[in-house]
């Protein structure tokens, strides 16, 4: 059991901060709090996809001491792909907190529940 | 009635708290469990460890030029994905714009600080004024050796957009609009695209139909070498400073 958890540190890891992420967009009622939480989401990602591509005892690729042999470097492909993660996270991140600040000036709080009570008396006041 | 509703939102959160605790502490056992199951870190055994890597690494140098296997993958061999990532960037600015742009400031709320410019504050502008010099020339040391070091276009891109908001933040946004303002940033992300998209298209288009493209690869090590890459270094680059000052500069005070 222990020498599994050894083994898979990193994935356990990555799992939990998942999660914590996760709840932290159920259980929070603040926008921004809630875009912290797809954040972290994001960060468990990347510790995933980067643990997968390391091996012990190699170095990161690129070229040293002229070997081209593929068992002196780890695998590129998890790095690229982490790449690709960060550069969509910091757009949606960017897009989810340019709408927080437009619900905000809309109305004047970050407070999910109030904006969607709010947005309730406007309707009633429609109808 | 309105304690009745304060009384169903009440049994609402309840429930709501309880059966989302629930969802969670499922998904962490379910994850972790799966977790068991994947392959074990960090060995050599590792499936992620296939042929494809090993093409990667053995005949990277030969087929792109670059030191930097990752930079040499992300924009040789995997060069369109690369320019789908600064599509992604490009299409967020301007959602960004749709939502920010053109507010009046009497749309502002009350409880919204007015954005304060920092006219007089004397340690900020005097750090600045050393450090700003020091964080562009970083960054553009780490776009251009982006083939030969690690760094690349995105990282050097970040480093020089930062460069770039703490200049606004110590000398005032007026002083910034000189040189970055809104048609400046979009002549320079669009031209970047275009020439990214059309030099890749170029070696996509002769490589496919086994033609010589007359790209010199140059000796590897060298900072002229490697193809195309430190070109489109160069284009995410721009790219990436210009989106991010014009993130900043949207959501502080609705403008570029």
């Amino acid at each position: 059991m222990f020498e599994q958890i050894y083994n898979h540190f990193n994935d356990i890891v990555a799992a939990l901060l998942f999660v914590i992420g996760f709840s932290n967009l159920l259980f929070q009622k603040n926008l921004i709090k809630k875009i912290i939480g797809l954040n972290i989401m994001d960060v468990a990602i990347y510790l995933l996809l980067a643990s997968q591509g390391f091996i012990r005892g190699r170095i990161a690729p690129i070229l040293t001491d002229g070997s081209e042999s593929a068992v002196t470097y780890i695998n590129p492909i998890p790095s690229g792909l982490v790449l690709t993660g960060i550069v969509v996270s910091v757009s949606v991140t960017a897009l989810m907190l340019s709408m927080t600040i437009r619900l905000y000036r809309k109305y004047r709080t970050l407070d999910l529940d109030e904006i969607l009570m709010k947005i309730r008396q406007e309707r009633e006041e429609e109808d | 009635m309105d304690r009745i509703n304060n009384n169903e939102k009440k049994r609402f959160y309840t429930v709501f708290k309880i059966v989302a605790t629930i969802l969670m502490i499922c998904l962490a056992a379910s994850l972790i469990i799966c977790m068991f199951d994947m392959p074990r870190l960090f060995s050599e055994e590792h499936p992620g460890e296939n042929v494809v890597a090993e093409r990667y690494i053995e005949s990277g140098i030969e087929e792109t030029g670059a030191v930097n296997f990752v930079a040499g993958m992300i924009l040789d061999y995997r060069a369109f994905d690369t320019f789908g990532e600064s599509n992604v960037l490009f299409a967020a600015t301007i959602c960004v714009m749709v939502l920010l742009l053109g507010h009046k400031p009497s749309d502002r709320s009350e409880h919204e600080t007015v954005p304060r410019t920092v006219k007089n504050d004397v340690i900020l502008k005097t750090i600045a004024k050393f450090a700003v010099p020091f964080i562009l020339m970083f960054g553009i040391y780490v776009i251009l050796n982006g083939h030969l070091s690690p760094g690349g276009g995105f990282s050097g891109g970040a480093i020089v957009g930062s460069g770039f908001i703490l200049a606004a933040v110590s000398f005032g946004f007026d002083r910034m609009e000189k040189f970055l303002n809104k048609k400046s940033a979009g002549i320079i992300t669009f031209v970047s695209l275009l020439v990214y998209c059309l030099a890749k298209s170029y070696s996509f288009f002769t490589g496919a139909n086994h033609l010589e493209s007359g790209i010199p690869l140059g000796t590897p090590g060298a900072i002229l070498s490697s193809g195309l890459i430190l070109i489109l270094n160069i284009c995410v680059g721009f790219v990436v400073a210009c989106t991010m000052y014009s993130f900043f500069s949207l959501m502080r005070r609705g403008k570029i």
